[in-house]
């Protein structure tokens, strides 16, 4: 077996210095009823590399990628152009196959780079502190909900009509699972406002996110001022990070803790996961926090460096007391966002959003062109709903028929509301001309 | 001297005696000193070509970033040498054995990355009609075969994203199953051993549960007494988690009796799967009256740990648990397959959704991969190897370390710091392996045991480095039986020398800031 190196020479030398007959001693601790005689049943035995591969080939062959068709899914996972280099940074082995950096002298390389990290994490959300990131979007919200509830000492939060039902739902578990009595404000298209009239004295966060899943954009300045006022956080919500670079980021409009999907910096669309949560907050919030941080220090001969910190607030030393269960997070995701964004810069980020938004702005054009479309989301930035005049999980189908996936329908998500009609496209900078004629030419073919 | 015809010296000639050289760079050879990508002068430049802005109106409504983002983008040279740079001061599984107890870092078969950047696993995107990638559910639905029969259990969560995860999976099964009985509020008390992984408590209480501690026995197993003292009064139990083999790096002799007398209680059964590495393919979970166990596919499956993820935490469930598995999950009939994504009908008892999307796709290749390169025959002997090493170790080391316990061990084997002179501490002998040339083993975990030293070397191993390792870690524990004083400053031939994490704690520099202009005028 090619990853084995042991051969039964060395297995019998090695069972001549230990002392044991064979590796069955090893295992009489094991209760005798649960001793599997011979191999498992019911599963192959060992295969050749190639023969695996041609499995795994097949089953890739039977699904029809995002670059295979005029692709327009959004509502929570983005295609973007990752930069080659990003790959060859995060499969280099030293990056790739080390752990977690417990032994700071010897890795350094990915400690420094989870400093550069937080660093730009906080830059493009304006707020004063990063982590070194979380599992995904959702869990990340799930988690500044609990903290918030922490920080505060209350128990109550309330999330908009426009986060992402996924985090929704994953916030609602965790909340109801502690005890927090979690409210989920009715499905709105531009209803991240109405967040400013459910606060009280006893809320602990209110949650909005921005763009929205509709694709809205909202200074939810509002918001923020209204939860202070009763003392409660604000947690502001993206999933799209490239809108970083040009709408309104959480820190500027008065955000405590600002958490969202990293997947479009860096990242492959990978059917949902692994994705990169990013976590980040106000300076005053940071010993509540979630995860593991990533300070600067110096060695015992005074050189720069850098080290997991302030980890009096994990699991591995608080135990039942710590600020979350979580452990392992997404290193090597990060690893592919801090690549990506370091190409980029922020002057490059600020460019590629409006590269995405322009090209939303054109198939927004093209669609709304279309006799029976209308245009639901107010103000967009590379992602808004139409409403078609025929049932949308019809239109999608028969669109598909002519090479095009023209997004989400809404009933997916929501399907208890009335978005039957309803679809969610989103446009990124992979998003070609040609992609939007043929959207716009078949739907207005399938509508006719 | 030896020259060739153009007159270069083709020998070395004698050393003088400078014993260190400070250099202008800050390098030193082939490990180049790299700044921070602040530090450079590449700030308001990008290093990616995209087409020129159109100029179109804008449709954001106004909603726009009042100042744009301030971070330099590098060319791609520039970026390649920074990652590359740095990566020259991380130790890595593909540099040497990397020997961390209860982390399982094994090889990382290439093939597995390569059949994850198929694109057709790639690049597809969770929320694109079922029907266009009926492969990708096809691919869950086989590793989710696989994991079921490994374990003998009859259901398996996918969506959890890492072993904490898993584990928050499993105990919100447990606390909706109390529900359904209509009992959560009663039962809140969650056993735990002494022994427990950190997150193990944790999970706990993130469920609203109450951690009560278990001791283990002068054998390193659970104290049966101390665990039926804690089940004589038994209607606030919810259950028990406990890691099997456990973090003691030994199997649980009475895992079937601690088992009946949970259930008896009324309560269930978690099992912390993260040294399933150890009995994979000779003993399945679900023979032990386990309910629910995570399962590491970075652990046990290969899947590489990246630096610190991303994991997979996929969570078998027992009978009694399944019904309450979250969304969304996979199911096939007569037209394929389907992802139930709503917590009705098939679902109704589901707990809910515990991520945004179905689980770690890129992981779910990677592991399936390895199973099928493996084979139910050498997963076996996977195993069978991990422990077979492990206890080599053990051996070749026993007389000069202390053994934490007697007996054979799982696939880790523990040592205590008894062997050590006063002053001298596991980290100082953890360090000294960094000069060796290793990645140090875990240290002070798990916390029953004073100054605990956990060394998992793996399957994937040879013997001959398994020798390599043992002289070195032999050399450096009769150093520290002898009371050297030079470990206390290992380590000394590193990157860099022992990293001061007590000021890291005390004023958290957690972000580049610029230095102050008065500062750049000074210098």
């Amino acid at each position: 077996m090619r990853y084995l190196p042991l051969t039964s020479e060395d297995r019998a030398d090695m069972l001549s210095v230990i002392g044991a007959k064979n590796v069955d001693e090893f295992y009489t601790d094991v209760p005798e009823t649960a001793r599997l005689g011979g191999t498992i049943e019911g599963l192959p035995d060992h295969q050749s590399e190639f023969a695996v591969e041609r499995h795994l080939t097949r089953l890739a062959a039977k699904n029809v990628t995002a670059s295979d068709s005029a692709f327009f899914v959004g509502c929570g996972a983005y295609k973007h152009h990752v930069p080659a280099s990003v790959d060859a940074v995060i499969t280099r082995s030293e990056f790739l196959t080390t752990y977690t950096p417990y032994q700071p002298e010897i890795a350094q390389g990915t400690l420094q780079t989870l400093f550069e990290f937080q660093t730009q994490v906080a830059e493009i959300t304006a707020m004063d502190v990063a982590n070194a990131s979380m599992y995904d979007g959702a869990t990340a919200c799930a988690e500044a909900a609990v903290m918030a509830c922490r920080a505060t000492r209350r128990k109550k939060v309330v999330m908009s009509g426009g986060l992402h039902p996924h985090y929704a739902e994953t916030t609602k578990l965790l909340c109801e699972a502690q005890g927090i009595e979690a409210i989920i404000l009715p499905a709105a298209i531009d209803g991240e406002l109405a967040l400013a009239e459910h606060v009280d004295d006893a809320t602990a966060c209110v949650i909005g996110q921005s763009p929205n899943v509709f694709g809205t954009v909202t200074d939810m300045t509002p918001v923020a001022d209204a939860a202070h006022e009763k003392k409660a956080l604000f947690v502001s919500v993206f999933t799209e990070a490239v809108s970083l670079g040009l709408v309104k980021p959480p820190g500027e409009m008065g955000a405590d803790i600002a958490v969202g999907e990293g997947q479009s910096i860096g990242n492959s669309l990978n059917f949902g996961g692994p994705y990169v949560g990013l976590f980040a907050a106000t300076q005053k919030l940071v010993r509540q926090m979630p995860g593991r941080l990533c300070g600067e220090t110096v060695d015992a001969d005074g050189k720069r460096g850098f080290v997991l910190t302030l980890s009096t607030r994990e699991q591995h030393i608080r135990r039942d007391k710590a600020t979350s269960n979580i452990c392992t997070n997404s290193g090597l995701c990060a690893l592919a966002f801090t690549t990506h964004m370091t190409l980029l810069g922020g002057k490059g980020l600020h460019d590629l959003a409006v590269l995405n938004h322009e090209t939303a702005c054109d198939l927004a054009d093209a669609l709304e062109a279309v006799p029976g479309v209308e245009l639901l989301t107010p103000r967009f930035f590379n992602e808004f709903a139409i409403r078609t005049p025929k049932p949308a999980f019809d239109v999608l189908e028969a669109l598909q028929d002519k090479g095009v996936i023209g997004g989400v329908r809404a009933s997916r998500l929501y399907p208890h509301d009335d978005f039957d009609d309803v679809i969610i496209c989103a446009a990124t900078e992979c998003t070609s001309l040609e992609d939007i004629a043929l959207y716009a030419s078949a739907l207005k073919e399938i509508l006719a | 001297m030896t020259m060739n015809s153009s007159g270069r010296p083709t020998a070395p000639v004698a050393a003088s005696d400078i014993q260190s050289v400070e250099t202008v760079s800050g390098s030193k050879g082939l490990s180049q000193f790299e700044p921070l990508i602040f530090e450079t002068d590449r700030w308001g430049k990008t290093g990616v070509d995209l087409p020129k802005a159109k100029g179109k109106a804008s449709r954001l409504g106004g909603v726009e970033r009042s100042v744009r983002p301030e971070l330099p983008g590098l060319s791609e040279p520039e970026t390649i040498r920074h990652y590359m740079r740095l990566s020259q001061r991380n130790y890595a599984i593909d540099l040497g054995l990397f020997p961390l107890g209860s982390c399982t870092m094994k090889h990382n078969p290439r093939l597995n990355e390569k059949m994850a950047r198929l694109p057709g696993f790639a690049d597809i995107h969770p929320m694109q009609p079922q029907a266009s990638v009926q492969g990708a559910l096809e691919l869950i639905d086989e590793l989710a075969t696989w994991l079921k029969t490994l374990t003998g259990m009859p259901a398996v969560a996918m969506s959890p994203k890492a072993g904490a995860h898993g584990e928050l999976c499993g105990m919100l099964a447990i606390r909706a199953a109390l529900q359904a009985r209509g009992e959560s509020e009663t039962r809140k008390r969650v056993l735990v051993p002494a022994s427990a992984h950190g997150t193990n408590p944790a999970t706990a209480a993130q469920c609203g549960f109450i951690v009560d501690e278990i001791d283990a026995n002068a054998r390193g197993r659970v104290d049966m007494d101390d665990l039926r003292a804690k089940l004589k009064k038994s209607d606030d139990v919810a259950g028990i988690m406990l890691t099997n083999p456990n973090t003691c790096g030994l199997f649980e002799t009475d895992i079937k009796e601690i088992a009946d007398l949970i259930h008896a209680a009324g309560g269930y059964f978690y099992c912390d799967g993260a040294n399933f590495n150890a009995i994979v393919g000779r003993v399945r979970p679900g023979d032990l009256g386990v309910d629910a166990m995570h399962i590491n596919l970075h652990k046990t499956f290969s899947t590489p740990h990246g630096g610190g993820g991303p994991g997979s935490g996929p969570t078998v469930l027992s009978d009694a648990l399944a019904p309450f598995a979250p969304v969304p999950f996979v199911i096939k009939d007569g037209n394929g397959f389907h992802l139930i994504e709503e917590t009705e009908a098939e679902a109704k008892d589901s707990f809910g959704r515990m991520a945004s999307f179905h689980g770690q796709m890129g992981m779910f290749v990677r592991a399936l991969t390895y199973m099928l390169s493996h084979g139910a025959d050498g997963l076996k002997q996977v195993a069978e190897d991990a422990v077979l090493n492990a206890n080599y170790i053990q051996a070749k080391l026993k007389t000069i370390m202390t053994p934490a316990f007697d007996g054979y061990c799982m696939h880790e084997a523990l040592f205590s710091d008894k062997f050590t002179a006063e002053g001298i501490e596991t980290i100082d002998i953890a360090k000294a392996l960094i000069d060796e040339g290793y990645h140090p083993m875990t240290m002070y975990f798990p916390l029953v045991v004073h100054g605990a030293m956990l060394i998992e070397p793996t399957e994937t191993e040879s013997k001959a480095e398994l020798d390599r390792f043992c002289d070195s870690l032999a050399s450096v524990a009769r150093k520290a039986a002898q009371g050297d004083e030079s470990l206390k400053g290992a380590p000394y031939l590193a990157p860099m020398k022992r990293l001061d994490e007590t000021q890291a704690a005390r004023k958290p520099v957690l972000k580049w800031t610029a230095p102050a202009p008065e500062q750049v005028a000074a210098e």
